[in-house]
């Protein structure tokens, strides 16, 4: 079954994740990407009690997360891979062997470094030029952080939106 | 707000709840003042888990109240948990279990006070039918 959402969310796996899109996607399985996590079997678990037992979390690193994606689209559940930063998105996409279609930007919170587009979403430069460079591969950006919100193009993401 | 209360607890949560939680507390018992209210709206993990550390710090309070098991606040407070001693998380938060909490003795242990309000907060889940 192909994976139901690529979403860059720099909580990683929380309420909006496990509850906001699991319960109507009817999640089976999350692939958390993000180099600390994979090299940590504390921050591992930190994430695995964030999920209902029903749920698995899988653990890859940015550099694996490609070779691990046709397993993962094999399986027979809905799925959900998550990365903490565009660039970890950006890197999956040019090099996973198979394409990836759609990419949900969820939330990407505030720092020094950063410029507000939407409510839940700041960037900088470097950031909306890769977001940028996702949609020259072919895929379809947006954001959205729940799913009975509006989705923005990343047209207006990048303009800023409504905020 | 009662002055003699002291701050005992930290609410933290989504959205508005915290305050909302807070608020009622106040409303009810006039002891709003033994709970401090965090709300993780607009902030990264990292915000989240330093302003958590920062009110800890500030208040002295050892008790975390959070409202979703598996939410980026009780993600963040777990982070703290793992290097604070004495430390306790609280999560599934409600009034009823605040309310207990706040007319606990002020030196009751942490993890007695926290026992207890979980016990309450349990007990106050009730389903009605005509």
């Amino acid at each position: 079954m192909p994976i139901a959402l690529y979403r860059i969310d720099d909580r990683l796996i929380h309420g909006q994740v496990v509850v906001g899109w699991g319960q109507p996607l009817g999640l089976g399985f999350i692939v958390l990407v993000d180099d600390v996590v994979a090299e940590s079997d504390w921050e591992q678990e930190l994430y695995r009690l964030g999920v209902p037992p029903s749920m698995d979390v899988y653990f890859m690193s940015t550099s694996d997360a490609a070779s691990g994606l046709p397993g993962y689209v094999a399986d027979r559940r809905v799925g959900m891979v998550l990365t903490g930063t565009v660039e970890a998105m950006l890197l999956l996409a040019r090099t996973a062997p198979l394409p990836i279609a759609a990419v949900n930007v969820g939330g990407i919170h505030y720092r020094e470094d950063r410029t507000q587009k939407l409510r839940y979403v700041f960037l900088n430069r470097s950031e909306e030029l890769a977001l940028s460079e996702l949609s020259r591969t072919g895929v379809v950006v947006t954001a959205q952080d729940v799913p009975s919100a509006t989705s923005h193009s990343l047209d207006e993401l990048l303009r800023g939106g409504t905020k | 707000m009662d002055p003699a209360v002291v701050p005992r607890a930290i609410v933290a949560g989504h959205g508005g709840l915290p305050e909302g939680l807070v608020s009622a507390v106040e409303q009810i018992t006039g002891r709003g003042n033994a709970l401090i209210p965090f709300s993780n709206t607009g902030l990264g993990r990292e915000e989240i888990e330093s302003g958590l550390r920062d009110l800890l710090t500030l208040h002295g309070v050892k008790i975390v109240f959070t409202d979703l098991p598996g939410g980026s606040a009780t993600i963040a407070a777990r982070r703290v948990l793992h290097d604070t001693p004495g430390l306790m998380i609280v999560t599934g938060v409600s009034l009823a279990a605040l309310i207990d909490f706040v007319f606990c003795a002020a030196d009751m242990p942490a993890r007695e006070s926290a026992a207890r309000a979980v016990e309450k907060g349990r007990a106050a889940i009730v389903s009605l039918a005509p």
